[in-house]
């Protein structure tokens, strides 16, 4: 479903060029669920961000769907099946949750079909369709409807960065069902999530870890779990959630 | 009612009209009223002496509507106009005015329009006023328009004024003023582009005890626009008074915002907020990665924001 070959991203600190991601290479295959972790400065963000096309590489290319969309901005990307969740999602004065989930759909949803979505993140559905996205919002719920616009989109390949980040424990049970229902939905659907919960890490499929923007290992996760355990890279919930607020 | 194309489409942007309206109306284009209607409780009457009406509204009168809209489609046509609003005693009424300017030719066409309302003792009044131009001439379309609220004791007035678009050049008045318990609710909404210049310019005196107000104005500058807003809240008791105002900037757009707080009562509390700036980059990303081109983006931000 998506490769990514030779990728590189580097930023100009001070008049230096740090590279911030160095030379991956993968691929995620159809119907996989993959947890990219590893510890904080890593690139796993960034490369979230490079996959969506809110990053444009340095050098090195990424195929979806065997086109290569290097140089697709994030409008082609999201069209093409690409869907995206904000580790920090983004506020917007005036427009309500009925309509940010609409966009999503791309088409006008009824209400009750966007409730569907919000029940599915539980939030109370008619307490918030006509909520404005704005800081009246909690950052757990901000994040919450954040998670329904990306169900919204039903998109072939999802990709979550950090979504544990500012949720409280209740939410965050209740987001292993959601990655586990988007599998049900469609069979050959790919998610790619960018975290450092051993929950989370717990119903991967794979797991591929990156340290110093580079890929230093990946496997099934019964062989790369145990080689994690107790790291920063598996963290345990609670501990994790009060991290969230942190920004890698 | 003999209304051209132009004129309905007008009458649809500013009040929302596709027939005559229910209740009480007076619909006004090119300068003469083309209908007009009174109901049991309301009585419009034009005024002598001057362009305009007395409009009384009989105390009690609960959930009725006074539609007062005006179209201009006549390229030169330049009007000033008086619109008074008597509201009696425990009524709870909605106005509904507006503008509309089509010029097509290339002479300045202007309507200022001067409203007052007396608010009665303990009534209610919602107002909604939008402007909007459209045409293709080269004359501007002004609009003027002063809007003076006398609000009685534990009065309540809610008013929406909004500009749509195509107005070259408005200076907004308003003041208002305040007696005991009663409650000033105002939201605004700005949208210049082009080479238009708005100006907005707000008094709010509170005489009361308990009286308060909330004033947020939201603004849009595109293209080589500009605004002003002048936000001005008077405590002159033990009131409360709020005012926002909140601007996206745009291309060479220009804004000036002059916030003022005036207490001289010391149980006056009064607060502003102001805040310009552009589209947050993260806002288009956000809705790119739902498949909007950033241009898409950019106007679900602004509707949302001029909602």
């Amino acid at each position: 479903m998506l490769r990514i070959e030779n990728l590189s991203f580097a930023v100009d600190s001070e008049g230096q060029e740090k590279e911030i991601i160095r030379d991956i290479s993968l691929d995620i295959p159809d119907g996989r669920l993959i947890v990219i972790t590893g510890p904080n400065g890593g690139g796993k963000s960034t490369l979230a961000k490079l996959i969506a096309g809110i990053e444009r590489p340095t050098a090195g290319h990424i195929y979806f769907q065997d086109h290569d969309v290097t140089e697709w901005d994030v409008t082609e990307r999201a069209r093409a099946g690409i869907a995206f969740a904000f580790q920090q999602p983004v506020r917007f004065k005036g427009i309500q949750v009925l309509d940010l989930i609409r966009l999503a759909a791309g088409r006008e949803l009824s209400v009750s079909e966007c409730c569907v979505y919000l029940s599915q993140v539980g939030l109370c559905a008619m307490e918030y369709i006509n909520r404005e996205v704005n800081a009246s919002l909690s950052g757990g719920e901000l994040k919450r409807i954040e998670i329904a616009t990306v169900l919204a989109r039903n998109s072939l390949l999802t990709v979550f960065d950090e979504p544990e980040a500012g949720i409280d424990l209740w939410s965050f049970n209740n987001l292993i069902d959601v990655f586990q229902d988007l599998r049900r939905e469609i069979s050959n659907r790919s998610i790619l999530i960018i975290s450092h919960q051993e929950r989370i890490l717990n119903i991967a499929d794979e797991i591929i870890v990156l340290r110093d923007g580079q890929l230093v290992n990946r496997g099934a996760r019964d062989e790369v779990l145990p080689t994690l355990i107790g790291s920063s890279s598996a963290v345990l919930p609670c501990k994790g959630i009060r991290k969230g607020a942190d920004t890698e | 009612m003999n209304l051209n194309d132009t004129e309905r489409f007008l009458l649809k942007e500013i009040a929302d009209l596709t027939e005559i309206p229910a209740g009480a109306y007076n619909i006004r284009s090119d300068s003469r009223s083309v209908g007009r209607q009174s109901s049991p409780n309301i009585d419009i009457m034009p005024k002598e002496g001057v362009s305009g009406l007395d409009i009384f509204i009989k105390a009690g009168t609960k959930g009725e509507t006074v539609h007062i809209p005006v179209v201009m489609t006549q390229s030169g046509l330049k009007e000033k106009v008086y619109n008074d609003f008597f509201i009696g005693e425990d009524a709870d009424v909605e106005i509904v005015a507006g503008c509309g300017i089509d010029n097509c030719g290339a002479h300045d066409s202007q309507h200022d329009g001067i409203h007052r309302f007396y608010v009665g003792r303990g009534s209610r009044m919602r107002y909604v006023e939008k402007h909007y131009g459209s045409g293709s001439g080269t004359g501007k379309r002004i609009l003027n328009p002063v809007t003076e609220v006398y609000m009685d004791e534990g009065s309540c007035a809610e008013m929406e004024m909004v500009q749509i678009k195509g107005v070259d050049d408005t200076v907004r008045t308003t003041v208002a003023d305040l007696k005991t318990g009663a409650k000033l609710v105002v939201r605004e909404r700005l949208m210049t582009h082009e080479q238009q210049r708005a100006e907005s310019v707000y008094t709010v005196n509170l005489n009361g005890d308990d009286s308060t107000a909330d004033i947020v104005s939201r603004g849009v500058a595109r293209g080589s626009s500009y605004q002003r807003l002048d936000l001005k809240i008077v405590g002159n008791a033990a009131c409360k008074g709020h005012t926002e105002c909140d601007s996206i900037i745009m291309d060479d757009g220009r804004i000036l915002a002059v916030p003022a707080l005036e207490a001289n009562n010391v149980d006056a509390s009064l607060v502003h907020e102001a805040a310009i700036g552009k589209i947050a980059g993260e806002q288009l990303t956000k809705l790119m990665t739902l498949g909007l081109t950033a241009a898409e983006a950019e106007e679900q931000i602004i509707n949302g924001f001029l909602r």
